[in-house]
């Protein structure tokens, strides 16, 4: 008799091998915990050989090209139309050398004026599959990169570290549609969560209709999410729109904007102020108390400094000096020396408007110039 | 039923599976990842070429065993898992499946015809693609969109580029 698991041997194999991942995925989704194992294996066997393709890649570009170059020199004194189009190549091989140049001196200011202690990173690959907004970096716990690290360019937020392995690490771009983070706008600082789509456009996520945000207006990150450092540029909105109950804002990641080949991992984070609330903490001059009597209001009146705005007031202003430091009153008889040097005009102290404590006496103004006060003429 | 018909359409299993060396059997799935790993980087809109998927194919059907097919599917869908930032197991299961129907399929096919070969190709992308969704959506709970246009038409480039590996890969066979 023949049992039925040998007669239908292939269908019982794939069902035990598919029942045997089953698990295997249920046990990670229950756990929330990876299979390392299997990972360390697949990228240690993967990622160096895509480290050495790179390396012999940027190596052996640029003297291919320079020899094809030189062999173009040679067409060039035969040929004018060859030595057209090699010296497009040139032209283009120079702009993207020059490109990458910028692009590493950027990232060089950048990692040395930011307060954040970060260590530079270069692309080597992407994840598997064709929705896939993995990639992997030539950084791994060796460099002390650890999970969950912020990854930036000058231009803004990238992503985040999703696993880290010896020689490599796993980043997830923040185009992920699994991808999170706490995000504020620059002008009226609105507080969203920022949503990975799976292209290339990002959606800030539970902002209430009602609050104010301005197509274009810059989001940065809030530092909320304890990933990323507040204050680093993540983009400007494209869209806004209200929806049924969050606003749907679109925003365009800043940091592709100069292509992805060289990342920066944050190993420690420091929070930044926003530009906007940089500048808003420069305190706007406050006016003074309105004044609660008359004579508060004569005594105000003097204290004012005289603006002079035109030439005429800064010349009536210097006659005035001068003849009160020669005792003359004008419309009256004589004529005061306007040749001679009149006294400076002390400067006027500058008080903190609005800021003395209540009940503070203040000080009357000295009088600037020493002698009887002057006439109206 | 015309002869060409019946030529596709064997009626009894095929008994002449194809061998391949222990290296092309292991150098050729490693070289479609790294493919897939590293090429897009440069050439981006190559990341919708399903090199894994195709020599998933390609093995199962020229081994003619669904056991074989099924384990060279678990391998490399494996493998791109572990690639990947989703939980292991998913493209494992897919790719599973694609290798024991493609073991299936050339026991009754004549899997050498390059028409066949691009109908395959098609299909099996399709399916590979189709099931990952419902896998994701079922299994991980991610609401994950599925382009059906899109969806085809990358199933007919896949196809197409089907035909030239496939026959690259003919060449490696052992002769014996």
């Amino acid at each position: 008799m023949e049992f039925p698991v040998s007669r239908y041997r292939n269908l019982t194999v794939l069902l035990l091998v598919i029942l045997a991942q089953l698990l295997l995925l249920g046990y990670q989704v229950r756990t929330n915990q990876d299979v390392r194992l299997i990972r360390v294996w697949a990228i240690t066997a993967v990622t160096p050989t895509a480290r050495l393709l790179e390396a012999g890649r940027s190596n052996t570009v640029g003297v291919l090209e320079n020899y094809f170059l030189l062999v173009g020199v040679r067409e060039r004194n035969r040929q004018l139309e060859a030595e057209l189009g090699k010296l497009k190549l040139e032209n283009q091989y120079l702009k993207s050398e020059l490109a990458t140049a910028d692009r590493a001196r950027a990232l060089n200011a950048f990692q040395s004026r930011s307060p954040s202690r970060t260590i530079a990173a270069r692309i080597i690959g992407t994840g598997t599959g064709t929705n896939s907004k993995v990639v992997f970096v030539d950084r791994g716990s060796t460099s002390g990169v650890l999970h969950g690290m912020a990854v930036i360019t000058p231009d803004g937020i990238v992503g985040k570290v999703l696993a880290v392995y010896p020689t490599a690490s796993q980043v997830m771009l923040i185009t992920d549609p699994s991808f999170a983070a706490g995000v504020v706008s620059q002008k009226n600082l609105v507080h969203g969560t920022l949503k990975g789509q799976g292209h290339s456009t990002c959606l800030v996520d539970y902002v209430q209709n009602e609050e104010k945000v301005e197509q274009g207006e810059l989001f940065f990150t809030s530092g909320d999410d304890r990933v990323f450092p507040k204050g680093l540029p993540v983009g400007a909105a494209n869209v806004v729109r209200a929806g049924r109950t969050f606003k749907e804002i679109y925003i365009v990641p800043s940091g592709f904007q100069s292509g992805l080949e060289e990342v920066l991992i944050v190993l420690e984070g420091v929070h930044q102020q926003l530009p906007a609330a940089q500048a808003s903490a420069q305190a706007a001059p406050l006016l003074p108390r309105p004044p609660e009597t008359p004579a508060d209001a004569a005594a105000q009146k003097t204290q004012t400094p005289l603006v002079l705005n035109t030439d005429a007031d800064r010349m009536r202003e210097q006659y005035k000096r001068i003849g009160e430091a020669q005792g003359h009153v004008f419309g009256g008889p004589g004529t005061p020396n306007f040749n001679i040097k009149p006294p400076a005009q002390p400067k006027p102290v500058q008080k903190p408007a609005g800021n003395a404590p209540e009940g503070s006496p203040e000080k009357p103004p000295e009088n600037p110039v020493e002698g009887p006060p002057p006439t109206r003429p | 039923m015309n002869d060409y018909s019946e030529h596709l359409l064997l009626d009894k299993p095929r008994k002449t599976s194809s061998h391949f060396s222990v290296w092309v059997t292991l150098v050729v799935p490693f070289a479609a990842i790294l493919f897939q790993v590293y090429v897009p980087l440069f050439f981006q809109y190559l990341s919708y070429l399903e090199l894994p998927l195709l020599v998933t194919v390609y093995f199962s059907l020229m081994r003619r065993q669904p056991l074989a097919g099924t384990f060279i599917g678990a391998g490399i869908g494996l493998v791109q898992d572990s690639l990947s930032h989703q939980p292991l197991g998913m493209f494992g299961i897919v790719k599973t499946l694609v290798g024991y129907f493609a073991g299936n399929v050339s026991m009754r096919f004549e899997v050498d015809n390059p028409v066949l070969r691009f109908i395959l190709g098609f299909f099996f992308f399709f399916f590979h693609q189709f099931f990952y969704w419902v896998l994701t959506r079922a299994l991980l709970g991610q609401q994950l969109g599925f382009d059906l246009t899109q969806t085809l038409m990358l199933g007919v480039l896949n196809a197409l580029v089907a035909l030239p590996l496939f026959h690259f890969l003919d060449k490696l066979k052992e002769t014996s």
